[in-house]
């Protein structure tokens, strides 16, 4: 097994993991800041070295329509969206999952407009979360890149068949250069493996119907039960694929990253890059000899609850990092799912909650100083606020 | 061309048992479109828009589908049919597929998934140029919802939205081509026709599967419920639209337009057509005399754009 060492970014090595997988289909609309993905693999495409059909489509609806007939008819199969995209082909997403199509997209995070902003934050994706989909939020160009082939192997497992969403944050993961490692093409091939679809509609032999109208009795509840189990006992799959490409590269994977958990009082829970911020705060705060630590859901649906309240349990308070807001909720999208955790497993540990760097606002090291102090203000009762925007005076 | 007696000895398509009403435009589409395709040569793959033909023939766990059949969203026929002749093509490169398996699509919507909320989806894979066959039911409104006016309703007809009062008269506005719409598109071939002329249907069918590339055809498909007319007048109303000109039989060959003139000795006037269907009912009663002009001087002004088409591009 070889692998090449280089400096990429994060849209870069999203590309190449697609290539190497050589998906049978590609279907996507540029948008900003995920262009660069599509434009790579169009090149690949003309440079012979994929096999792929390349449908250049005329909106992100069409994109992720045309995703799910060749999903449908038996291909495998990629897309890569961001922000209003994936906005607007919101009324595919749910589709694409309960037609059990086990596509693989690339989300660039972006803000959701109004008002318009290229920049990164979660808004896209967090709006998508409830969709049936797998979600994979990497913090690293590194990480995208291995949870785009971790992607394709746990949507395509006969257990799940669910499409997969690869999330990354616009410009700081997709665009900022960063040491990495490529592996094989044929490690890459030999992990994911050939695709072997259940009911393809080009299997002219066995005609079949998708995407029909239960409309009688219970069966669209039934149907939706099917995906509740399904991503209910999805994690150990997850997992389990993780750990083989873990084997062959030597990189971790754990669906929570927990950094510096064992020990800690306070702990922030943050999802994507701006977890690296939080660990070098953390770092820097644990050389003063205060016990913080850093917890990172790597794959957020299934959101693993188990393993961020395992995380967490010894905590005396926890932040929670959102980088989108869910106006009119209590609170923001992933401290709702955090708290429901901590709820569910009898955990009643005070939970700080922040929106933050939404539209690319910067988070700094500062402001994860600031958190792990208002952590400690909250266990001494200082502390009152429900839900704050980091760093903006209000 | 296949004939009458080639024609029902193809396989059908559509099973019966479906939930369509009696005397629907388009299983009668379905049907006689699908019977065009010579299965002896290729099979054929369905794709099909939200609407009452998806509705009523996929109620699950039943399938009147003989063939292999995807119901995706409305708006998204086109780009989901685009999306499975892309992976016939792949799988074909990756050695999936055996090469000399040869497979057709088709994907079927009525006016509101074509000509409104699927008219990009449809544009894009036209001009991508998928090979597929994509075909709209026209029945001139958003029947399964309840007869909601579309952008095919025809200027006059009652909708309800585009209701009658005592101001209202139907729908103020002309129709939209979209026959001309797509044959702008530059595809190899573009055909207008009715579920009432089975010989020009199937005829037409036959040249859009032999196109390699994409290929489009508008099928008037009438929706007695929606037209206000007996379910035993499908077809005798089809015929009455194309001999009051109202439908033209027309169809873009490589760019050169053909319009299947009507024999004086059929030739009736619009309002015999229009006369049977309750949706133009109130075009009768006093007041309406002016709309009624307005709407045979469209006909008129219609057959002459047609006839410049023709003459335009008979060189070609």
């Amino acid at each position: 097994m070889t692998s090449q060492h280089f400096s990429a970014n994060g849209n870069g090595m999203i590309a190449d993991a697609m290539r190497q997988v050589d998906p049978d289909v590609m279907a996507a609309y540029p948008i900003t800041p995920q262009t660069t993905i599509v434009e790579a693999y169009a090149k690949f495409v003309a440079d012979g070295k994929v096999h792929t059909e390349y449908v250049p489509v005329e909106s992100e609806h069409s994109a992720l329509s045309a995703c799910i007939g060749a999903s449908a008819a038996g291909a495998r199969v990629a897309t890569a969206t961001s922000s209003q995209g994936l906005a607007y082909m919101w009324e595919e997403l749910p589709i694409a999952a309960g037609m059990r199509c086990p596509i693989v997209m690339a989300n660039a995070n972006r803000a959701i407009s109004a008002p318009i902003n290229i920049h990164g934050d979660h808004s896209d994706s967090m709006s998508a979360r409830d969709t049936g989909w797998l979600m994979f939020y990497a913090e690293t160009a590194q990480e995208a890149y291995d949870n785009t082939i971790i992607a394709f192997k746990c949507a395509e497992d006969e257990n799940i068949l669910l499409p997969a969403m690869v999330c990354l944050d616009g410009f700081v993961t997709t665009h900022a250069m960063e040491r990495c490692v490529l592996e094989d093409d044929s490690t890459v091939k030999y992990y994911v493996g050939e695709y072997e679809p259940l009911y393809p509609l080009l299997d002219t032999e066995h005609p079949v119907s998708h995407g029909m109208y239960a409309n009688i009795g219970d069966m669209y509840m039934r149907h939706h039960l099917t995906t509740r189990r399904v991503l209910e006992g999805a994690a150990p799959i997850i997992e389990k694929h993780g750990k083989e490409w873990e084997k062959l590269t030597g990189r971790p994977f754990e669906l929570v990253d927990a950094w510096g958990c064992e020990d800690a009082d306070h702990i922030i829970v943050v999802v994507g890059s701006a977890a690296g911020n939080a660990r070098h705060a953390a770092r820097i705060l644990r050389e003063q000899g205060r016990k913080v630590g850093v917890v990172r859901p790597r794959v957020y649906r299934p959101f693993p609850a188990q393993q961020v309240v395992d995380a967490c349990k010894g905590a005396k308070a926890v932040a929670v990092l959102n980088r989108s807001d869910a106006p009119g909720a209590q609170h923001g999208p992933v401290c709702e799912d955090v708290m429901s955790a901590f709820y569910t497993a009898g955990l009643n540990i005070p939970v700080n909650d922040y929106i933050v760097g939404l539209g690319g606002a910067d988070i700094s090291l500062d402001l994860m100083v600031q958190v792990y102090d208002e952590l400690e203000q909250r266990v001494a009762g200082e502390y009152t606020t429900d839900i704050a925007y980091l760093g903006i005076e209000e | 061309m296949a004939n009458i007696k080639e024609l029902s000895s193809r396989p059908e398509s559509l099973a019966p048992g479906h939930r369509l009403c009696g005397g629907c435009g388009a299983s009668i589409a379905v049907r006689q479109v699908l019977m065009a395709a010579d299965r002896d040569k290729y099979d054929v793959v369905a794709s099909n828009a939200t609407g009452c033909l998806e509705v009523s023939t996929s109620i699950f766990p039943y399938t009147a589908w003989e063939i292999p059949w995807i119901h995706n969203a409305f708006a998204n026929a086109g780009a989901t049919c685009s999306g499975i002749e892309a992976a016939y093509k792949g799988l074909k490169r990756a050695g999936k597929i055996p090469a000399d398996k040869k497979i057709k699509f088709v994907a079927f919507g009525g006016d509101g998934g074509t000509y409104d909320i699927g008219l990009q989806s449809l544009s894009g894979a036209m001009e991508r140029g998928h090979d597929m066959v994509y075909v709209c039911y026209d029945n001139g409104a958003y029947m399964n919802t309840g007869i909601q006016r579309s952008s095919a309703t025809p200027k006059g007809a009652w909708a309800t939205t585009s209701e009658v009062g005592k101001v209202g008269k139907g729908k103020p506005e002309v129709r939209k081509d979209l026959t001309s719409i797509m044959a702008a598109h530059g595809i190899k071939y573009v055909a207008q026709s009715t579920v009432g002329h089975w010989r020009d249907l199937t005829m037409k069918a036959e040249k859009a599967f032999n196109v390699d590339g994409p290929a489009f055809l508008n099928v008037l498909a009438p929706c007695p419920r929606g037209w206000r007319i007996p379910s035993d007048m499908t077809t005798e109303i089809c015929r009455m639209a194309v001999n009051s000109k109202f439908w033209p039989l027309f169809e873009v060959e490589d760019g050169v337009w053909h319009v299947t003139p009507v024999r004086e000795k059929n030739a009736i006037s619009l309002e015999e057509f229009l006369k049977p269907q309750g949706r133009f009912k109130h075009l009768f009663k006093p007041g309406a005399e002016d709309l009624l002009q307005e709407m045979k001087d469209d006909v008129d002004a219609y057959w002459a754009y047609l006839m410049g088409r023709v003459e335009g591009s008979k060189n070609l």
